[in-house]
């Protein structure tokens, strides 16, 4: 069967994020990727440093961001039009069937989204739920792969060893120019990575180390 | 945004009073504050447009940082860190609160038309 890969995450962002090596890498391959972007990061706190996003330009101003990132990993995208916190409150089933639909259409071999439970923020472990619903609610003879990502402090702790190790080094210049065009929210994240006793050299370093692994874990399904 | 001027503002926010208005007010600390610092909390709220009619507002400060208070009928709506306002399509109303890295921490947000999204 011909690969196509469909990668499901909340953010414009978690795509540059957690899996842009990886994206690459199927890009130089050959292999077609779908991002089904479920927000647009509409109440996102971070809003440029110095800010020029407000609470009302945000949206806009992301899902700019969002097509440049996509342009930068080559890889188509779809709106899935969800705002921003509130898909843990929406009836996952019926997201789980909105996601199917789309599925039934690009037919992929593999699937990757967040893994529910492991993915800190309610919107990734929301999202990743209802796509591995999707998934399920597939003929099994029809059914992709589905790499599911964990994010949380302690992930390796309760899951043991990712069962996918894709070391993106290669890749990371990339990566980094996939996430930097996400121009609101970069400075803000990879800001974490700073602290007052580091020297700026130790920062890259760390942030180097932390970006040029993405993790995934297969999913078993039972039936 | 830019740093708030108090008497615009003021003068704003008295256009709208006894009108019937749509507000959005928030707070947030972000989704990852628990990920990032075990000692901290992830608390937030927020209320996307809420219609409501208040007959008089105030916005009170130091020359860098506001309150603002919406007095109506029965209640209040308040907000506090306000540092940075800008009107938003003309005729939004848009106050927030930013930390030293630019993010948001809270925003409080008045408009006679709904707020898109």
């Amino acid at each position: 069967m011909e690969k196509r890969v469909v990668v499901i995450y909340p953010h414009p962002d978690d795509e540059s994020f957690g899996a842009a090596g990886t994206i690459l890498k199927f890009r130089e391959e050959g292999v077609p990727v779908t991002y089904l972007c479920g927000t647009l990061g509409e109440m996102g706190r971070n809003m440029g440093n110095p800010p020029f996003a407000n609470r009302e330009t945000l949206p806009e101003i992301r899902k700019a961001e969002l097509l440049n990132a996509c342009h930068i990993l080559d890889m188509d995208l779809k709106m899935l039009g969800y705002r921003d916190k509130t898909l843990e409150f929406e009836d996952i089933r019926e997201v789980a069937l909105h996601l199917k639909q789309i599925l039934d259409e690009l037919k992929p071999t593999l699937v990757i989204t967040h893994y529910p439970d492991y993915a800190v923020h309610p919107d990734h472990n929301a999202l990743g739920a209802a796509a591995i619903e999707a998934v399920q609610l597939m003929d099994t003879a029809n059914r992709p792969e589905v790499w599911a990502q964990a994010i949380s402090n302690n992930y390796m702790d309760v899951l043991g060893k990712p069962d996918i190790v894709n070391d993106i080094t290669n890749y990371f210049e990339k990566k980094m120019e996939a996430i930097f065009s996400h121009d609101s929210q970069a400075a803000g994240v990879l800001g974490q990575f700073k602290h007052v006793d580091k020297l700026e050299s130790d920062v890259q370093d760390d942030i180097k180390k932390r970006f040029s692994k993405e993790h995934f874990y297969r999913w078993k399904y039972t039936d | 945004m830019k740093p708030i001027e108090i008497d615009n503002v003021q003068h704003i926010l008295n256009q709208y009073t006894n009108k019937k208005v749509y507000v959005h007010l928030e707070t947030t600390n972000g989704a990852y504050a628990n990920h990032i610092n075990k000692a901290a909390y992830n608390v937030g709220v927020y209320m996307r447009n809420a219609q409501v009619t208040f007959e008089q507002a105030k916005i009170v400060g130091d020359g860098s940082v506001y309150r603002a208070g919406l007095k109506m009928e029965m209640g209040w709506i308040y907000a506090e860190g306000l540092t940075d306002w800008t009107m938003h399509e003309d005729t939004k109303l848009l106050l927030a609160g930013h930390d030293r890295e630019g993010r948001l921490m809270v925003s409080l947000q008045i408009s006679e038309t709904p707020f898109n999204y």
